[in-house]
């Protein structure tokens, strides 16, 4: 078996598991944020009209909040969902709550690694498509919708249909200026925003073994846009490092057998990527920097759970500094002990000295919630995860999606432009 | 949740691939979470103008699709976020099934949570739907699509169609067997406080 089939084979108590089978399986972890859980306590109402009861969860101490879509909220309808959440984790006695103010928070899949809410091996749902993410750290991990979700808060299971996996062999370290955000934008335009449906995508390879486990957060984070059920890559000793530097202990690394199968294998270069970016409206519809469209930039956005880990942070502090930016330029760490760390690390000043504005913690324009949403016509260069048409803001704006190393030199030149031409 | 009948209906073709949900739902929706009154914003982008008048060329705003509740639409739909919104807005709009070549993966699940039987069918027979301007119907329970021309037969999961024919959600048909959980529960070595 491979590790994801490992996974669910063990959630579900068997001995193990074939692509197609459909397993009830045990649930680890479970998250909601502030678009989801609403959403879960309106399932929970309507589940209680009908006579069912719904006064206690299966088990509290599995379950944690994030607040991120629409904090600090901007008007009522979001500030009244926060009451709304802080009341029910309080009533349900769920103490992970990641209060925004109080303390740590952030995007909920950053925090998902920033506070290492799940481990290694782990079987983690989340109300939120991204929740990809986090297989990077060798979990598997997938969104649900609020239904489910509500589900697994009353029962600690679910069903799965175990997925096919595409095996994504990755040769080689990138290269300097290449980030991980420019190799899965390559794959994503090869395979297409549906090419990965239903299936999990494993990544593997010399590319992974040389990449930190914040790049392979990037990788799973952006599997979500070519439709996969799961991202996951098989933990190693930077992953432990990583966990252990969190607080975390007893991880159990499970890893795929040496005859584990994978319906298709890819194969990418890694160490011959160019930056790369997405150009409107589709994950796929890729380009490398230097074939650019050469359009006036009205806005750079470094945020979301893609683009602003503190990995990103540094990447855009390399180029930033010293330099100014010629275009509205936002920079929004995905957490606040990340924020934290770039204050302790002179990284706040830099991109403060270059004329960029820092922000709060948020989804925020990422969804085109709030916090600098575009407006007609406005083209924006962003380090996020969908250039859907509207999902920054005006249904009429543009965003080219990039690494945060070309969003930062793009917002020195106010062009699309390649960091290795600055 | 309400039993799934047979739907007759003419179709409204929406021949496009990759519809996401945040064309289906825009994010400004979110906020709100009561399941009804959503279809006001469905295509909210793709029906309304800036004044939030109605853009005349979008199929929904054709008076001839005004009480369709069959919706066929191209490869890859439902992907995105997975806001439950989408297949709410559909629902509530008056669609109860959608035809495409693919789904992804999130909302199809979705689907079956709702009421909404999502069908998947090859290609070419997804592009003559698109062409169809009678009145065609699905048939859940023999698992066929009647059209003025053809019958047409398509695959779902038996336990997906038992909770779509019954009414049924994961949860509610847990809970049909609540006496059993409580009595294994109470049988069980291990005292349930752990």
């Amino acid at each position: 078996m491979n590790i994801t089939e490992k996974i669910l084979a063990r959630g579900a108590g068997k001995s193990s598991v074939s692509p197609d089978d459909v397993v009830f399986a045990k649930v680890d972890k479970v998250m909601m944020h502030d678009v989801s859980g609403p959403g879960v306590i309106k399932v929970f109402d309507k589940l209680q009209k009908q006579g069912i009861s719904v006064d206690k969860l299966w088990d509290p101490t599995k379950v944690w909040v994030a607040e991120d879509h629409f904090v600090p909220s901007a008007e009522k309808v979001s500030a009244e969902n926060i009451v709304k959440l802080s009341k029910f984790t309080k009533q349900y006695g769920i103490e992970k709550h990641f209060k925004y103010g109080m303390g740590q928070y952030g995007i909920c899949h950053t925090i998902s690694h920033e506070e290492a809410m799940v481990m290694p091996g782990d079987i983690y749902v989340g109300g939120d498509s991204h929740t990809n993410t986090t297989g990077a750290l060798g979990a598997f991990a997938c969104g649900l919708g609020h239904t489910d979700i509500a589900y697994v808060l009353l029962n600690g299971q679910i069903w799965f249909k175990v997925p096919e996996t595409y095996y994504f062999k990755l040769n080689g370290k990138l290269p300097e200026h290449v980030m991980a955000k420019d190799l899965i934008l390559k794959i994503i335009g090869e395979i297409g925003t549906d090419g990965g449906a239903y299936q999990t995508m494993q990544f593997g390879g010399s590319g992974i073994d040389e990449m930190s486990v914040e790049s392979r957060l990037t990788m799973c984070n952006m599997t979500t846009e070519a439709g996969a059920k799961n991202g996951i890559v098989e933990p190693d000793q930077k992953v432990v490092d990583y966990l252990t530097q969190r607080g975390a202990t007893n991880m159990n690394l499970v890893k795929g057998d040496d005859n584990a199968e994978y319906s298709k294998t890819f194969e990418f270069e890694s160490s011959e990527m160019e930056p790369t970016v997405a150009k409107p409206f589709s994950p796929e519809n890729i380009c490398v920097v230097r074939e650019a469209p050469s359009v006036e930039l009205d806005k750079c956005y470094i945020g979301s759970c893609t683009g602003a880990k503190y990995e990103d942070l540094e990447a855009a502090a390399r180029i930033l500094k010293g330099r100014k930016v010629k275009i509205r330029t936002e920079i929004l760490p995905a957490a606040i002990s990340i924020y934290q760390r770039a204050m302790e690390n002179g990284l706040l000043k830099i991109f403060l000295d270059a004329g960029a504005t820092v922000g709060p913690p948020t989804c925020g324009a990422c969804c085109g919630a709030h916090m600098g949403v575009l407006a007609k016509d406005e083209i924006c260069i962003s380090t996020t995860n969908r250039n859907f048409p509207g999902r920054m803001g005006h249904v009429e704006s543009q965003t080219y999606l990039a690494s945060p190393l070309v969003a930062a030199a793009s917002a020195v030149t106010g062009k699309i432009t390649d960091p290795r031409d600055l | 949740m309400e039993s799934f009948k047979k739907v007759i209906s003419i179709v409204t073709p929406l021949d496009k691939v990759n519809v996401d949900t945040d064309q289906i739902v825009p994010k400004q929706f979110l906020k709100l979470v009561q399941k009804s009154g959503f279809g006001k914003f469905l295509f909210f982008n793709w029906r309304y103008d800036e004044q939030e008048n109605e853009k005349p060329d979008f199929v929904l705003n054709n008076p001839n699709y005004g009480n369709s509740q069959i919706l066929v639409a191209g490869d890859n739909f439902g992907c995105g976020s997975s806001r439950e919104h989408a297949v709410w807005a559909l629902l509530d709009y008056g669609f109860s099934v959608i035809i495409a070549p693919s789904f992804a993966d999130i909302f199809f699940s979705n689907c079956f949570k709702n009421g909404v039987l999502p069908i998947t069918l090859d290609q070419k027979l997804v592009e003559k739907l698109l062409r169809e301007t009678g009145v065609i119907e699905v048939d859940l329970e023999n698992q066929t699509i009647k059209t003025p021309s053809d019958e047409i037969s398509f695959e779902i999961d038996s336990y997906q169609k038992k909770i779509l024919l019954e009414g049924l959600d994961d949860i509610s048909l847990t809970f049909q067997y609540e006496d059993k959980i409580l009595e294994f529960e109470k049988q069980s070595k291990v005292p349930s406080v752990l």
